[in-house]
């Protein structure tokens, strides 16, 4: 401990040391390092107190830093208004899924008749009838082949009976059968597992359109009664198409995207 | 078709004055053995049933009378209207055992089951002397506004109609003209909520900033604002009833931050504020009798005495959001002064007298009555002015219950609901009476028709459907709108309805 002001009453007559500010310079650089050592290697109740302060201490400095970058930080425009009004009594319920009015009448009916449509997949691979198809040999040696068996996620629509043995080409199997599909709303990002009411267009061939072969890219029609959707003249629309994105045969499930 | 005797023709054409006189002076056979052959109950052409009008309030009406079970509520009402000498023929509906007479006191009879040897009580309720025609087609659609149309209302003598928007301004729309008369700016968030002083002169408007304006209504320029004073956004406006006050200076705004504030539009300040909800209030209605009713998603309903800014009692009883609430006088507190002819009274204090006597009219010896909504989904039905305790919950909804109306003749409740359904309940015990079915959308708002006869429901399936309270079915279905229709309101004089949609289309639909 100095005893008195000597430290003070020496540099009052002499001045500072020569070296003085130097060293001052060396030690504040040598102070974080310091410092951090010291953070590296202490333990305990000693640690909890310094990281304690230590904490404190940065609040501070980024609450200071903050203060002096106030003029040139970017201020949030409030004078903007957000589209998409809502009344009093529907701001608390913002978090709840809000859907639009998406059916056109008139634009469905004009693509419809166009056959043309803006899919989500424009393109799909080629998937030939090998691929498709199995042959099942026949006949009581087995060597005819004219009967086939579907190897690809089918809709048999309801009520529908298998022919006879003799006139049954194409074998449809129970196990690839699919009655629903899972058919995300584009604009909701909502999924719904809505049934399937029909097979409207298989791009490969018009051969697995007629069977009800679903394959990716497949345009099938769901039965969307349950989503609630109205046209403009208020009435419920209750079919509408979706595009098959994944590949049932593999997945075991039919993903489907809604066409709005 | 009134009979002296059981033994003259049945269906005889007695005149109105004879039966006025029979009936004065009959004597009712209610014992002997002709009864025995009517206790069968045989068909409906001879037979007999003693009959006793009984109003409203349980008093009777004329003595028990003799009458034949094929009498339709027409010949009913010629009867009633002769006993009770009244000078101009008012139309009545008939009620058996709280159920509707419609074609035949004997259809009604048939239905319950009852037998003919007990009087027959009649209950008749006076409906509304004029009868507004149900819209069926929209007349105009007035574009302007630029984003969802959040609210609209029509002026107490409906000749007005105020609109607001999510772009930030209030517009007024001359009604018979159906053409826009003023843009009001000075919002700048989306315009929430919209009220019209009950003597037609000024609109409250207040937006998600929480300013608070007030418009003139006939030059659209601010009589004063923006208030602010609120820390969150508004969500209900109420005026204070003419009655009470003819100069119509005061309102009530619920906000957002839980409090209630009462607004001066002379002072242009904030006079009190109500902070005992610890959330966010959605509802206030300054009733006819000096309180200030205010429901909040803190789960309570708080009485407030204008007078000194007492809360006097809190209802408590839901058990999620209070989501709104109506008053069995909302209709006559809207319109003050103003009645179906369309007469403006010349004074203030005519125009006080004659709004107090309208209130007392509507209130007819009761109390004001008040039914809540909920998250809940269930209803309550208070009598806030006298009772802590509700008088009995309403219960059927499956959603949320979104807006309620009570019928101008205060004998309905209609109630929407997320639920996709609107349903009718008895305005004075809160009995269930139907459920109307045929929205495919959370069902927004319902609003009545002045006459009470007919209520017209607006849906977030971008269609509006008009419901008959005498057939309790469809009357019309009024599509047009491109988007969910957020606000509707028919105006108090039944000549038009308004409706306000995301399509940022205000719309007018007309018979």
């Amino acid at each position: 401990m100095p005893q008195n002001e000597y430290i003070e009453q020496a540099r009052k007559r002499h001045g500072y040391r020569m070296d003085h500010f130097e060293r001052l310079r060396k030690r504040e650089a040598r102070e974080g390092h310091n410092r951090s050592e010291y953070a590296q290697n202490v333990t305990g109740l000693k640690a909890k107190l310094y990281n304690k302060k230590r904490h404190t201490e940065k609040i501070e400095m980024k609450k200071t830093i903050k203060m002096h970058q106030e003029r040139s930080n970017k201020q949030k425009d409030d004078s903007a208004v957000p589209q998409g009004a809502v009344p009093a009594y529907l701001l608390d319920r913002e978090g709840q899924s809000r859907a639009k009015v998406l059916s056109n009448m008139v634009k469905q009916k004009r693509k419809e008749k166009a056959g043309k449509w803006d899919v989500p997949l424009p393109k799909v691979r080629g998937i030939g009838e090998s691929e498709v198809f199995r042959v099942v040999k026949t006949g009581k040696r087995k060597i005819k082949g004219w009967k086939r068996m579907v190897t690809k996620a089918t809709f048999v629509g309801e009520g529908f009976t298998r022919k006879p043995p003799k006139y049954e080409r194409f074998i449809r199997p129970m196990g690839l059968r699919f009655k629903k599909a899972h058919v995300t709303h584009p604009e909701l990002s909502a999924t719904f597992c809505l049934p399937i009411v029909g097979v409207k267009k298989n791009p490969q061939s018009p051969l697995y359109t007629q069977l009800g072969v679903i394959t990716k890219g497949t345009i099938i029609e769901v039965n969307v009664s349950e989503l609630g959707l109205v046209t403009q003249n208020g009435k419920v629309v209750w079919g509408k198409y979706a595009q098959v994105t994944n590949n049932p045969e593999n997945d075991g499930c039919i993903n489907a995207v809604l066409l709005v | 078709m009134l009979r002296r005797k059981p033994s003259s023709a049945a269906g005889a054409n007695a005149d109105n004055s004879a039966a006025t006189a029979d009936a004065a002076n009959k004597r009712v056979r209610v014992d002997g053995d002709a009864d025995v052959a009517s206790a069968i109950v045989p068909a409906a052409e001879s037979a007999h049933v003693v009959a006793q009008f009984v109003a409203e309030d349980g008093s009777t009406t004329g003595p028990p009378l003799d009458l034949p079970l094929n009498v339709t509520p027409d010949q009913l009402r010629i009867l009633l209207n002769s006993l009770l000498k009244a000078e101009d023929d008012t139309p009545y509906s008939f009620f058996v055992n709280e159920e509707e007479v419609t074609e035949t006191v004997h259809s009604a009879f048939a239905k319950q089951g009852l037998s003919s040897e007990v009087a027959l009580q009649i209950l008749y309720v006076p409906q509304a002397v004029f009868r507004v025609r149900a819209v069926t087609r929209c007349t105009s659609s007035m574009p302007g506004h630029s984003d969802s149309v959040t609210t609209v209302a029509f002026s107490p003598d409906g000749t007005r109609l105020a609109s607001g928007s999510g772009d930030t301004t209030v517009r007024f729309w001359d009604v018979r003209t159906q053409t826009p008369e003023h843009t009001c700016t000075g919002h700048k968030h989306w315009v929430l909520a919209i009220a019209w002083s009950p003597d037609g002169k000024h609109v409250a408007t207040a937006d998600k900033n929480s300013q608070i304006y007030v418009w003139d209504a006939e030059n659209g320029k601010a009589k004063c604002g923006p208030m602010t004073g609120h820390s969150s956004w508004v969500n209900w406006i109420s005026w204070e009833p003419v009655h009470l006050n003819p100069e119509c200076r005061r309102f009530a705004t619920a906000s957002k931050d839980g409090t209630v504030k009462i607004w001066d539009i002379l002072q242009k300040r904030c006079l009190m504020t109500f902070a005992q909800h610890t959330n966010s209030v959605t509802c206030v209605k300054w009733g006819g009798e000096g309180l200030i009713y205010t429901a909040s998603q803190d789960r309570t309903i708080k009485v407030w005495r204008v007078a000194d800014g007492v809360m006097c009692r809190s209802l408590t009883g839901h058990a999620h959001w209070v989501n709104v609430m109506a008053l069995s006088t909302d209709y006559v507190l809207r319109t003050g002064a103003f009645d179906h002819t369309g007469r403006a009274p010349a004074t203030p204090e005519e125009a006080k007298t004659r709004a107090l006597e309208r209130y007392n009219a509507a209130l007819a010896g009761g109390r004001e009555r008040l039914v809540s909504g909920s998250d809940d989904f269930t209803m309550f039905l208070w009598d806030p002015s006298e009772s802590k305790q509700p008088i009995t919950r309403m219960t059927g909804h499956q959603q949320v219950v979104n807006h309620l109306s009570f019928s101008p003749d205060g004998r309905y409740i209609t109630s929407a609901s997320f639920d996709k359904s609107v349903k009718l309940w008895d305005g004075r015990t809160g009995k269930f009476i139907c459920t109307f079915r045929g929205h495919v959308g959370p069902v927004y708002q319902v609003a009545w028709s002045a006459d009470s006869r007919l209520c017209v429901s607006a849906s977030k399936d971008s269609t509006m459907k008009v419901w008959d309270m005498a057939s309790k079915h469809l009357k019309f279905d009024l599509p047009g709108h491109a988007d969910e229709v957020f606000a509707v309101d028919w105006s108090p004089d039944g000549e038009s309805v308004a409706s306000g949609s995301r399509d940022t289309m205000v719309k007018i639909w007309r018979s």
